[in-house]
């Protein structure tokens, strides 16, 4: 396989499926899923993407071999790595850690006494090797004709997790795994696909970043969570891509009778950003939380959202969205939910509130609550907030400096949402927010 | 030396200018007043010397304790020790009070020990003990916002107090608890400048100075038994 240059067309399907020495099954997946890219049409709603030049990204690259520790990264990315806190979260604050760069896992570790539990942390490609099983559920969720990016992503993807967690079996502290886009031009696809069973419980938090250069760069990740009955997922991610990324995400999960689903986003970076986390909450009582913070700096196109698709009697859901937009910036949410004719008791509610920090900063919030039986409770609220020239001055003329007086504003806003994000995230998110006010003020 | 002393100070807001020649000196751990009718520039005063971007110092000069106020940016103001109660405080959601004094505070080295001991102490004394999650101003009302704007000056300290108009909307009770921390502050070394039109505030704390501000310039100065005077006959006494 070529590490520069792969080219989009059947021939490099095939020969990445050989590479990855993968089952026949996948092979046709992958195939199937580039007939059905070829046919759909870009997306016909939400941010300007005829930048995007999908004949002119790299959609296979590996810089960099795999290791089995730090030490062994090359100089420069280990750097990286240690400036993002990884080597010490993972001795610290997690149960499990992964490494991607551009295509291909770099580095892996789980605790010893989870493996001993049975619990299967490993990269998607090596579980599609070894578990032919998970055919059943590889893109049940998000299925290739759901949209354009989903079937390229089918056709294309690399890396990623598998996470398979033992009925009963609750992972106390974090698995996380880090995407690194590192090539110039790089498309980074992984596929990331849980399966928490009966009672199991898990915390998987991503984080994703990216050097910045001129070429425009595509993450087009997949994320797909079962969470059986009276299972617990909660799925955080954080991420900062550079300016040059175009970040067009699937991620959806089914929750059966009792389970809870959570999405928390934190969107800080990337040129575009479409991201809606959608739970399909299937058997009777299942929850859903979606709690949503973005942050739309200078030249920003964040369109998020949050879906809640109540199929099953008594399921709640809660979709929470907190927007900061400064400079030339826009921000989008669009909060659906439907609620199926037999959801009986169904209770959704939706509040979504936008701060505007400049007067070129724009906002729009677009909610779709749709029910098709009498028995529900929906709410739904919105606000849009401006931060005026009179708050600043007054905190200013207490010894606030600027920076300070827009961090101690945004900080407040969205308290509802990074009083759910583990500690050490929320440090590093207020930092990430500090440092942007200082560069904007700058 | 002066805590704080303005030189011919002239602002304009927009095109229209405001102070016309403004001579003010404020001497540490009394209480001066400035007193003048509505429009005179009062307010306009306290928000230039505060570096209120809408207002535009024309010409003129201000220092605090020798320092060349106007050359810095309003947080370094604040940072030297200069305190301004503003007449419209402006009400910031989601920044809890105690967060945002904290900052403050550290910002006038005061640590978070320092900041854990004092600020129940503030809260108590301003009678403001329910407040102490609350949201800065959010739904406070006239009389709770002027309190508040104390309980900053309590927790801060400044070397210099501009008060504007912290008498508005206060009933009594208020008035008097508002009298009684003025008057503590300056007890305790700062300059404290009352900006007001009635002298009610001023029968519970006496200024040693009063300043007459019309027309954007200080036209007269005297003891407290000037605030009295125009009390009874309106600024007309000072109109000459």
């Amino acid at each position: 396989m070529k590490k520069h240059g792969a080219r989009l067309s059947k021939d490099f399907v095939e020969q990445l499926s050989w590479e990855k020495n993968e089952p026949a099954w996948m092979r046709e997946h992958r195939l199937h899923c580039l007939e059905i890219f070829e046919k759909l049409p870009m997306p016909r709603f939400g941010p300007d993407l005829s930048e995007l030049d999908l004949g002119d990204l790299t959609y296979y690259a590996r810089p960099v071999e795999p290791v089995q520790s730090w030490d062994e990264l090359p100089e420069e990315l280990r750097r990286t790595f240690q400036a993002l806190g990884l080597p010490e979260a993972e001795q610290k604050a997690l149960a499990g850690l992964g490494a991607q760069v551009d295509s291909e896992e770099v580095y892996r570790s789980l605790l010893e006494e989870l493996r001993a539990k049975g619990v299967i942390f490993t990269s998607m490609e090596k579980a599609v090797r070894e578990f032919p099983w998970i055919q059943d559920y590889f893109m049940k969720i998000v299925p290739p004709e759901d949209n354009k990016f989903a079937a390229l992503h089918g056709a294309v993807w690399s890396g990623g997790t598998f996470i398979w967690i033992p009925e009963g079996v609750e992972v106390e502290i974090p698995l996380q795994a880090y995407y690194r886009m590192q090539t110039e031009g790089v498309g980074q696809f992984e596929h990331t696909l849980i399966i928490a069973e009966r009672g199991s419980s898990v915390h998987y938090i991503e984080g994703c970043s990216a050097p910045r250069y001129s070429r425009m760069s595509l993450h087009s990740g997949m994320v797909e969570i079962y969470a059986k009955e009276e299972a617990r997922v909660r799925f955080t991610t954080i991420q900062n891509w550079s300016k040059n990324v175009y970040n067009l995400n699937n991620k959806r999960a089914w929750a059966y009778a009792g389970a809870s689903v959570d999405w928390v986003s934190g969107s800080l970076g990337s040129k575009v950003t479409m991201l809606y986390p959608t739970t399909v909450l299937l058997g009777k009582g299942a929850r859903t939380e979606n709690l949503s913070f973005t942050f739309a700096q200078e030249g920003m196109w964040l369109d998020t959202g949050a879906r809640a698709i109540h199929r099953a009697p008594d399921t709640t859901s809660r979709l929470v969205s907190r927007s900061v937009v400064q400079g030339r910036a826009k921000s989008v949410f669009r909060g659906t939910v439907y609620v199926a004719p037999g959801a009986r008791g169904a209770k959704a509610h939706v509040e979504c509130s936008t701060l505007l920090l400049s007067p070129e900063a724009r906002t729009e919030t677009i909610p779709i609550l749709n029910a098709e039986n009498d028995e529900v409770e929906l709410g739904h609220e919105a606000t849009v907030g401006r931060v005026s020239q009179e708050q600043l001055f007054y905190l200013m003329s207490r010894g606030l400096d600027e920076s300070q007086a827009l961090s101690l504003i945004v900080n407040g806003f969205v308290s509802p949402i990074l009083k759910e994000i583990p500690l050490e995230y929320a440090v590093e998110l207020r930092r990430l927010l500090e440092m942007s006010f200082e560069r904007a003020i700058a | 030396m002066n805590a704080l002393e303005v030189h011919d100070l002239w602002v304009r807001v927009g095109d229209k200018l405001i102070l016309r020649g403004v001579d003010l000196a404020l001497e540490p751990g009394q209480v001066h007043a400035l007193m003048g009718p509505n429009g005179s520039g009062k307010s306009t005063l306290a928000l230039a010397l505060a570096g209120h971007p809408e207002y535009q110092v024309v010409k003129g000069r201000a220092f605090l304790e020798g320092r060349d106020l106007l050359a810095l940016p309003p947080y370094e103001r604040a940072r030297a020790g200069l305190f301004v109660a503003f007449q419209y405080p402006p009400e910031v959601e989601g920044v809890k009070l105690r967060e945002f004094l904290r900052l403050a505070c550290g910002e006038r080295g005061k640590g978070f020990c320092e900041f854990q001991r004092i600020f129940p102490q503030a809260l108590a004394r301003l009678k403001m003990e329910d407040f102490r999650d609350r949201e800065l101003n959010v739904g406070f009302s006239g009389g709770e916002k002027k309190r508040a704007e104390l309980l900053q000056l309590y927790m801060l300290r400044p070397k210099v107090a501009l008060l504007d108009e912290p008498d508005s909307g206060v009933d009594v009770d208020a008035m008097r608890l508002i009298a009684e921390v003025i008057k503590e502050m300056a007890a305790a070394g700062t300059a404290v400048l009352i900006i007001t039109h009635y002298p009610r505030l001023l029968e519970y704390v006496p200024p040693e100075k009063v300043f007459v501000l019309l027309d954007g310039r200080i036209v007269d100065h005297d003891g407290p038994e000037l605030a009295w005077r125009i009390g009874e006959a309106g600024f007309e006494v000072v109109r000459k």
